[in-house]
């Protein structure tokens, strides 16, 4: 470990690390634009100048420059002052200082740098440089004046995002930042740029001169859009959700998140459930919760348990949940599902469908074989993570199913089971590869268990991992990457079909033959809600989406920013969402409404408080006392062997743009997909012009 | 002044034929196995004691750069990479070198490339420079059919082969980190050091970036002897040199010469003075663009070497001595430089992508005089924001002439100020 002086206090770090971070260590802060931490080091705004002895007489940069055994750095010394001020009044020169109007201020690193480097009043008495604007699409806004070229956008897009499309033109003060051919970007992580940019530069376009960052109250919390379990902020201004900012988390999604992430909470504004309806005449009419819940109460008191149902949908808390499947067992009803898509995971060993390797766990992994899934679609933030483990090296990744362009390239083995069940006889030559790595990482998608024959496929790629020894002590490569937030939880507290009870497929079958009664939807709308037949439907969620349309009553529940919830993400991780915003109108928490309509039935559930909700959800299943850990799942024997269809893998996603219902209804995504169907279009006519 | 018999560039001006007969009746290639066979050690020690120092403008000295690339070639192969990249305004020196006498050039690139155990060699030449490029192609293509380079080249047991790439015409691209990107097919920008090329250079690769010149006087400088070419010049500053004589002289021209010549003499005698006679002279700037320029009162005495220039503030450069006599207007000429400098920066770093364009417009306010005198100062103290700040050598090579003109020629900024003033008020 080399011993350095920083400003003359001796410490030792570790080798390897640059100057900048041995200060940072040291507890002083270096100004910069141009670095960070996940991106290759640039070393082109020159404001980490430092003075390094031994060295040349010139100050050095920081960012860039490796620590030495005996070498002294002064952070302070007038030499180092001047430089930084120097660069900071040619930054200045050009920028537009349009503080007033521009959308980063307040959070602009420029700014708040010039504070401490900048003069008060400007030498530069010539014309500013003026740069054209580019049209990025409808999620990133440009202001090209305001750019100081640190060139984190396109590292990011480079080396992250994997989409290089972002790049330089031009030299010296012509240099501007451009997509070459001007079109929207194409990655699905590209609102990190914004994030990225520290100045006004890149700007998100649907927030543009909505708020002030400081108007804004700020609640940490999780993501729901995907599995990955995000962390979030949710920023507010009174009710409204203004925008949605990542949280740091190494072990989770670093600090990206997903354009839907991202931009799909003007959702939540629009198509709410503000108050409960009640069909009457086949119309849904207003009506008051008392008028809700009799109506319910008429119906579902006559009925016997084993002809009343329930579904859970894929972005419901775990509080919920519990209190859904409380309530149907109070109700005698074994048919209860929380696998909407039908995939074939029981609730059997935890280690059967969670990702046990941890996200984290694909930085260690050496060959990774993605069976019926499109990460970048899934988990775009998850994908990152799989090309960040390309980009290193030494990692072969292969994909059986139809698999898009990933952003890294993916050895095609093949479509469907059969190439699965060729692999596990080692019959592929990827299964050397596999058999050869010390952490082999099997992703195993919905698009491979949702289907008849998921439970054999299931079973395979059990087997498989078995015989590449990839579930040892040490290292678990046996990973489920699920789609829906909801899924985990529901399956740890058991939100399946008890002893005779029905899955998602046999209530809906249940119903088009009249054998179920009552179906209760929480916030379930990814069913074929045609196939409900004549039964009385209940619908308690936040949208009105396929599940409300069709339901006979409707209660209001919370989105995932409008209630304290607990979520368990893909890799088993349980994490806790908190309010930012209260629901609309007459809408009340979830398990509260559960709560209230058990009073109603007769079948009080034991719990008033939310504390006492959580309380039990430990009692259920003890890893919900391990919040934002990952707990271990078990393994042993799960799946069933049995006959594999010929139908290929595909994707649950078929646009990554709307999965959900929040997601359905907002703005922002559907100019997401009209402007990617246009660059579709371009594409394809460039092609065609040039034969 | 340089005996004949001690020219390297005996066919500098072309008027001899510049094929391999020829060539090799003028020395070249002769017996080049021979100074193989001295081996890696005994070539850089020769190279070091010699005391040639790079000919591309810095002056390191060039045995000592071979010595850094590693002992031995491990993992990754060495790469020699040639700078004929020769963009500095007033010097024209590696295309002569290219166009008349390729094969000093080509049988240089062979002892370097042995000497630093490169098994490849790249000769990166500016874009404008087609005809040389051709030329230079050819004189490798007689090489390799004489079994100079290729396997076993010269019959040294070394294989060796030389490749031509011709840049876009990008000045930046003569930097040396710069030109490695351009020669990886990258945009030519300047890679941040450490790490130096010699641990990471061409395709992350152990290279050493040399000049054209440099490379070129090897192979004689180890036929001679190290005594020899260390007898030439100064101590410290030895050897010949080409200077590239221009601007306000009765015959401008490219002379080899003994480093440490009297600058007056260098003019008088090669390039047939200045225009109008020595008391006509106004200024020169020694070492191309990239330098201060010196006044008469000291180009009377200065001696034209690395040391004596910097003694002066100024420095020796790529040799390219640009002589301007008092018809010129000489802060038109620097804000010229200045607009040049703006031009080929690269963009990459802050200081020099808003410092050079900056410098420029000042400079041609300055020109006319519209400005304030205080401005002068405010100009000086950005030249001094932008050196030493960036990331490469450009930024200080657009703040030095602007320095230079203030050190010595401020009278006649303020002057100028002070007429438009005047002129204003008085209408």
């Amino acid at each position: 470990m080399p011993k350095i002086k920083i400003d003359g206090v001796e410490m030792e770090v570790p080798a390897g690390i640059t100057i900048l971070q041995a200060c940072e260590l040291a507890g002083l802060e270096i100004p910069r634009f141009c670095y960070h931490e996940r991106l290759s080091i640039a070393g082109n705004c020159r404001m980490c100048l430092v003075e390094v002895k031994p060295g040349p007489p010139k100050p050095q940069a920081s960012c860039a420059l490796p620590v030495a055994d005996k070498q002294e750095i002064f952070t302070t010394t007038p030499m180092v002052q001047k430089a930084r001020k120097g660069v900071m009044e040619f930054l200045l020169i050009n920028h537009p200082l349009d503080c007033p109007i521009c959308d980063q201020g307040g959070e602009c690193d420029l700014q708040d740098q010039a504070m401490g480097y900048g003069f008060d009043r400007s030498r530069f008495h010539e014309n500013k440089r003026a740069v054209p604007d580019k049209e990025l699409g409808p999620l990133v806004k440009t202001s090209m004046n305001r750019c100081i070229h640190c060139t984190r956008c396109i590292r990011f897009a480079t080396e992250v995002a994997g989409t290089e499309e972002l790049g330089a033109t031009g030299r010296g003060e012509s240099m501007e930042v451009t997509t070459y051919v001007e079109h929207a970007l194409t990655s699905e992580l590209s609102g990190n740029l914004v994030d990225l940019c520290p100045v006004g530069a890149l700007t998100s376009k649907p927030y543009a001169f909505e708020a002030r960052s400081w108007e804004l109250a700020k609640t940490e919390s999780v993501d729901v859009l995907d599995a990955l379990g995000s962390n979030i902020r949710i920023d507010t201004r009174g009710a409204q959700v203004m925008r949605v900012l990542p949280r740091l988390n190494d072990d989770v999604n670093e600090e990206w998140i997903s354009d839907k992430t991202r931009h799909a909470i003007d959702g939540l504004r629009y198509q709410r459930l503000d108050r409960p309806y009640v069909r009457k005449g086949g119309k849904l009419v207003e009506a008051t919760w008392d008028q809700a819940f009799t109506a319910i109460v008429d119906r579902l008191g006559k009925l016997e348990g084993s002809k009343i149902a329930a579904i859970a949908g894929d972005q419901c808390d775990a509080e919920s949940m519990l209190a859904l499947k409380d309530l149907m067992t109070a109700l005698g009803s074994p048919n209860i599902d929380c696998r909407q898509d039908g995939a074939k995971l029981e609730g059997g060993p935890r280690g059967s469908y969670i990702f046990n390797a941890g996200i984290r766990g694909i930085d260690q992994a050496d060959a990774i074989l993605l069976i019926g899934t499109n990460p970048r679609w899934e988990a775009p933030v998850l994908n990152a993570r799989i090309r960040k483990r390309y980009l290193h090296g030494g990692c072969p990744i292969a994909g059986i199913g139809l698999v898009d362009d990933l952003s890294y390239p993916v050895e095609r083995l093949g479509m469907g089971p059969a190439t699965l069940r060729e692999l596990v006889d080692g019959k592929l030559g990827f299964f050397e590869k596999l058999k050869a790595a010390k952490n082999p990482l099997i992703i195993l998608g919905m698009g491979a268990l949702a289907r008849s024959d998921g439970a054999a496929v299931l079973a395979l790629a059990r087997d498989l991992a078995d015989k590449l020894g990839a579930v040892r002590e040490d290292w678990n490569g046996f990973a489920v990457l699920h789609t829906a937030a909801a899924r985990v939880g529901g399956l740890d507290l058991g939100l399946v079909p008890g002893e005779g009870g029905r899955d998602v497929e046999g209530i809906l079958a249940g119903c088009e033959r009249g054998e179920i009664g009552a179906v209760y939807l929480l916030a379930a709308d990814e069913i074929d809600t045609k196939r409900l037949g004549k039964a009385f439907v209940i619908y308690q969620g936040h949208h009105g989406d396929a599940g409300a349309n069709r339901a006979d009553v409707v209660l209001p529940g919370a989105a995932y920013t409008e209630k304290p919830g607990t979520y368990v993400n893909t890799e088993g991780r349980v994490q806790l969402a908190r309010r930012a915003a209260y629901p609309p109108g007459d809408a009340r928490e979830d398990w509260a409404i559960l709560r209230a309509l058990s009073e109603r039935l007769g079948k009080t559930l034991p719990y008033d408080t939310l504390d006492q909700v959580r309380d039990r959800l430990i009692h259920i299943n003890k890893s919900f006392a391990a919040i934002d850990q990952q707990q271990a799942g078990g393994w042993g024997t799960f799946g069933a062997m049995g006959p594999i269809g010929d139908a290929m893998f595909a994707s649950p996603i078929g646009n990554f743009y709307m999965t959900c219902a929040i997601s359905r209804s907002s703005r922002t995504m559907a100019e997401c997909i009209a402007s990617r169907e246009e660059f579709a279009k371009r594409s394809l006519e460039r092609a065609r012009r040039m034969g | 002044m340089l005996a004949d018999k001690d020219r390297i560039f005996t066919n500098l001006y072309g008027f001899h034929d510049w094929r391999l007969p020829a060539a090799r009746a003028r020395g070249a290639w002769d017996n080049t196995k021979a100074i193989l066979d001295r081996g890696v050690d005994a070539i850089i020690d020769e190279m070091k004691k010699s005391g040639l120092r790079g000919r591309g403008g810095a002056g390191f000295p060039t045995g000592l750069k071979w010595s850094f690339m590693p002992k031995e070639v491990k993992d990754r192969p060495h790469y020699l990479v040639v700078n004929a990249d020769e963009s500095e305004p007033g010097t024209c020196k590696d295309r002569d070198i290219m166009r008349h006498d390729p094969h000093l050039l080509v049988e240089g690139c062979l002892v370097a490339g042995f000497a630093m155990r490169a098994n490849a060699g790249y000769i990166y030449v500016r874009g404008e420079f087609y005809n040389e490029a051709e030329t230079l192609k050819a004189a490798i293509k007689e090489a390799y059919d004489a079994g100079l380079l290729g396997k076993n080249a010269c019959g040294s047991g070394w294989d060796f082969d030389l490749y031509v790439h011709r840049g876009a015409g990008a000045y930046i691209c003569g930097e040396e980190t710069a030109l490695l990107e351009s020669l990886e097919g990258k945009k030519g920008m300047p890679r941040l050091k450490p790490p130096f090329p010699a641990g990471s250079g061409l395709y992350g690769c152990p290279s050493t970036v040399n000049n054209v010149e440099s490379i070129a006087v090897a192979p004689t400088i180890l036929r001679r002897g190290a005594a020899w070419f260390a007898g030439i010049g100064r101590p410290n500053n030895t050897g010949t040199k080409l200077f590239c004589i221009s601007g306000h002289v009765n015959k401008p021209c490219n002379v080899e010469e003994e480093m440490g010549i009297p600058l007056r003499e260098l003019i008088d005698r090669h390039a047939g003075g200045v225009r109008g006679g020595w008391d006509n002279l106004l200024a020169v700037i020694p070492g191309g663009a990239s330098v201060p320029l010196l006044p008469k009162s000291i180009c009377d005495t200065v001696l034209m070497d690395f040391d004596s220039l910097r003694d002066q503030k100024s420095g020796l450069g790529t040799a390219a001595v640009m002589v301007m006599d008092k018809s010129t207007d000489i802060v038109k000429a620097i804000a010229r430089l200045s607009q040049f400098y703006k031009h080929e920066s690269c963009g990459q770093c802050t200081p020099c992508r808003e410092g050079t364009g900056w410098m420029w417009r000042v400079m041609e306010r300055m020109v006319v005089g519209n400005a304030r005198i205080d401005e002068i100062d405010a100009l000086e103290d950005v030249t001094r924001q932008v050196e030493g700040h960036t990331i490469c050598a450009l930024g200080d090579a657009a703040a030095w002439p602007i320095q230079g003109l203030i050190r010595h020629f401020r009278p006649e900024m303020e002057r100028r100020i002070r007429a438009r003033t005047e002129k204003l008020a008085a209408e």
